[in-house]
């Protein structure tokens, strides 16, 4: 599959504005991050404004825009809407650790990728081990990559 | 006054990018989704997720370039941010799903698999941090 320009600029311009999003609400600030997950001690709420600002800008959207059935491009070769499935171990343990290590650092991937452009040290190790741990992950995952579209939900063929 | 609302317009933004990757293209804005299929690539199905990235980092350096305090170092030492980049790594390709796949895009389409991931990611994110400063404070 070709991807047309027009498909690459989409992209393009969605993370340009993606990351415009994310260093206006303070999320490649990771001691702020640190502070809004820590309502026992100095607690910084003011993040979840920035989830609150997403969800209700995304579920409205999707919600105007029609179903996704209906509205998603028709000449798009793969939709990218995860599989509604149930609530599984992988899930949890995966999401859990994710918690651990976004705790610790104070980045998750999107704010490091941003925050990569300050050349610091400390994100340029950050990203660099997430990029690796997502590999070592993948690795793990001993299905075929190409005959396993669905896996991890990432691109489930419509 | 102005910072009370920078929150909310940032998000608005982030959901506004990520209805644009949705209409646009068809895809959902998970960023950990979108580099994991950089790290193990599928053929035809990497460009796109290059120019989305190269969009993240080019906001970056544009922030930065504006405003140097828009982007700070994180306040952990370098070994702590090595091994958080790694459970973050594992985490969300395990997890299928971060901060915006999971987060954002998810919660707001109503997945009980979001939902429970976010959950999930924000309670042991708030143990972590917690457990970090009490042991700090012992120290």
């Amino acid at each position: 599959m070709k991807q047309p320009r027009s498909r690459l600029l989409v992209a393009f311009a969605a993370g340009l504005v993606f990351g415009a999003g994310l260093l206006l609400s303070g999320m490649t600030r990771p001691a702020k991050v640190i502070a809004f997950l820590d309502p026992l001690g100095a607690w910084d709420p003011s993040l979840a404004l920035v989830m609150a600002g997403a969800v209700s800008t995304y579920a409205i959207g999707i919600r105007w825009g029609g179903s996704w059935r209906r509205r998603a491009p028709l000449d798009a070769p793969l939709l990218s809407m995860p599989p509604v499935a149930r609530i599984d171990v992988p899930l949890l343990v995966g999401a859990a650790i994710f918690g651990v290590g976004w705790g610790i650092g104070g980045y998750c991937p999107g704010p490091s990728l941003v925050a990569l452009a300050s050349g610091g040290s400390g994100v340029l190790v950050f990203v660099g081990c997430m990029v690796l741990g997502s590999f070592a992950a993948t690795l793990l995952d001993t299905t075929p990559q190409r005959s396993a579209p669905r896996r991890n939900g990432e691109a489930l063929q419509s | 006054m102005l910072a009370t609302y920078t929150p909310v317009v940032g998000g608005v933004l982030i959901g506004v990018a990520a209805l644009a990757l949705w209409f646009g293209n068809g895809r959902t804005a998970g960023v950990s989704g979108i580099l994991g299929g950089i790290v193990r690539p599928r053929q035809g199905d990497v460009s796109w997720r290059l120019a989305f990235v190269a969009g993240l980092v080019l906001a970056g350096a544009i922030g930065y370039a504006l405003k140097h305090e828009s982007i700070a170092p994180s306040p952990r030492p370098l070994a702590w941010l090595a091994f958080a980049g790694l459970l973050v790594g594992v985490g969300t390709r395990v997890g299928g799903g971060c901060t915006s796949g999971h987060g954002v895009c998810g919660v707001a389409r109503g997945s009980r698999r979001s939902w429970a991931a976010t959950a999930t990611f924000v309670a042991t994110g708030m143990v972590t941090v917690t457990l970090l400063r009490l042991w700090g404070n012992t120290r």
